[in-house]
């Protein structure tokens, strides 16, 4: 029982980031309104980007900008003393990239209304049906 | 890290994410996504990755939910689902 | 199609956190994550590149192809917006609405144009008028916004930020005309080709920096053959180097959020806006 709780204690947010995950995942397959699966989608892909960056963090670690960085080259930097900066080097461009098809997928939206007039999938697929 | 703070900011983002896409108003799905962007910045910010959490607030928090405003306006508000 | 999708989300949740058992514990400093690669970016940023933010070293210079296609993807995103949204109307529409700036009144003019004075604005069919707190309070504010968007573009060296924070505020605020004034104001400030041909050029700075590094001897993107163009040592040029694509990424950011806005929120087709 002891180790039992140690472990949820160790794991706990690994969970909760997986159940971000998978209300974004629902939402893409199930939701009707095509406003709602992209807001599932942005959800999803936030919650990757957390789980990835919790993966650099360090205890006892500071934030990823050198101390005393300006004159001196005097001083000996230890990367324990650091968090771990390559997972956030990474999602930054997986932030902006999300933007950038949050506008696409909004664009086809737009389209998409302006063609059959309504957002919901199944009136979208029974028109298509009857053409 | 502080692990109450944590986990309350976790509990509030699975709340909002739920809400999100929970409500039958588009406009208050758009709102709602702003506030998740939002919390999400402030757990990166308490993790130490300071340049994720200013990109998320001002992308994600700013222009994202300013996207989605402007598609509701041009499109319909309601839904049944 | 719910129940499919509900069986899906707890299955696929399931085995993910079923895997979760073979994971370091969370914040651990021996993580696997933490021991090849990155203490060498932790301890040799300083004497490479004398930038103290890691996370921007790491970014444009260490790992700079990446930044340049991201770049390149936000590009295109911009181009796809526009190709699916925009629409040119081939004919005039039969009448135009004009309000008198005084008195509030409103003329059709059918098939004509009124010569352009200060007494009429052209409006829309959606116009509503617009509050004079909004429109005195973004106009103060504006210039302030952009201030600290150049200074967090300038400062990304010695604290968060860099280029991609600082374009998106500087597209934030050009949006932020945008909604408190009318589409029409933006557009006339900053135009749209002048938008367009400027994410090209951002672009065009962080590519041509790379190929210019080429043709001075060394690889693409490698900073330090910049010593024939600037006067300083092989470091200060690797420094100088990287806030040059910090500059290209912040115009190609900031032109395309300002130009997917204009298509989204129009419709694509620029006469009003939200």
């Amino acid at each position: 029982m002891g180790d039992l709780i140690q472990a949820i204690v160790a794991k706990y947010n690994y969970w909760i980031y997986i159940t971000l995950m998978m209300i974004g995942l629902y939402a893409m397959i199930a939701k009707n309104n095509l406003v709602k699966k992209i807001v599932g989608m942005n959800i999803f892909q936030t919650a990757i980007i957390l789980f990835y960056v919790s993966t650099g963090v360090k205890r006892g670690g500071t934030l990823p900008i050198i101390e005393h960085g300006h004159g001196g080259h005097s001083h000996v930097i230890h990367a324990a003393d650091y968090i771990n900066p390559l997972p956030h080097v990474l999602m930054l461009t997986a932030i902006v990239v999300s933007v950038a098809t949050l506008g696409v997928a909004l664009a086809l939206a737009i389209r998409i209304y302006n063609r059959y007039n309504t957002l919901e999938e199944d009136e979208i697929l029974a028109q298509i049906r009857e053409e | 890290m502080v692990w109450p703070l944590d986990l309350a900011i976790l509990t509030l983002v699975v709340i909002v994410g739920i809400g999100a896409i929970t409500v039958k108003d588009l406009l208050g799905a758009a709102i709602l996504f702003g506030a998740y962007s939002f919390m999400m910045c402030l757990l990166w910010s308490i993790m130490g990755a300071v340049d994720v959490a200013f990109t998320e607030a001002s992308v994600g928090a700013g222009v994202s939910t300013v996207f989605f405003v402007a598609a509701v306006f041009r499109t319909s508000r309601r839904t049944k689902d | 199609m719910k129940t499919i999708g509900l069986i899906i989300a707890v299955l696929t949740g399931a085995l993910l956190i079923y895997a979760t058992a073979d994971f370091p514990a969370w914040g651990d400093p021996h993580s696997p994550a933490s021991l090849h690669v990155s203490p060498y970016y932790i301890e040799k940023t300083i004497e490479e590149t004398a930038v103290p933010n890691i996370v921007t070293s790491v970014l444009a210079d260490y790992r700079g192809y990446d930044t340049m296609y991201e770049t390149t993807v936000i590009f295109s995103a911009g181009v796809a917006c526009f190709l699916l949204l925009r629409t040119f109307r081939r004919k005039e529409p039969e009448e135009r609405l004009y309000r008198h700036v005084l008195t509030g009144v409103t003329i059709h003019a059918k098939r004509g144009k009124l010569p352009p004075s200060g007494d009429f604005e052209r409006i829309d069919t959606a116009w509503t008028p617009p509050d004079l707190i909004i429109k005195t309070m973004c106009r103060l504010l504006i210039p302030f916004i952009q201030l600290f968007a150049l200074y967090v573009i300038a400062h990304g060296h010695h604290s968060p930020g860099g280029g991609f924070q600082g374009g998106v505020m500087l597209g934030a605020s050009v949006i932020l005309l945008a909604i408190s004034q009318d589409l029409r104001t933006a557009v006339r400030r900053l135009g749209e080709k002048v938008d367009a041909l400027l994410c090209a050029a951002g672009v065009f700075i962080y590519a041509g920096t790379g190929a210019l590094c080429l043709l001075l001897g060394l690889n693409f993107l490698d900073y330090s053959a910049l010593v024939r163009v600037l006067p300083c040592d092989p470091i200060m040029a690797r420094s100088h180097g990287i806030f040059i694509v910090e500059i290209g990424v912040g115009i190609a950011v900031m032109a395309t959020m300002i130009w997917i806005y204009c298509n989204v929120s129009s419709s694509g087709e620029y006469d009003e806006g939200l």
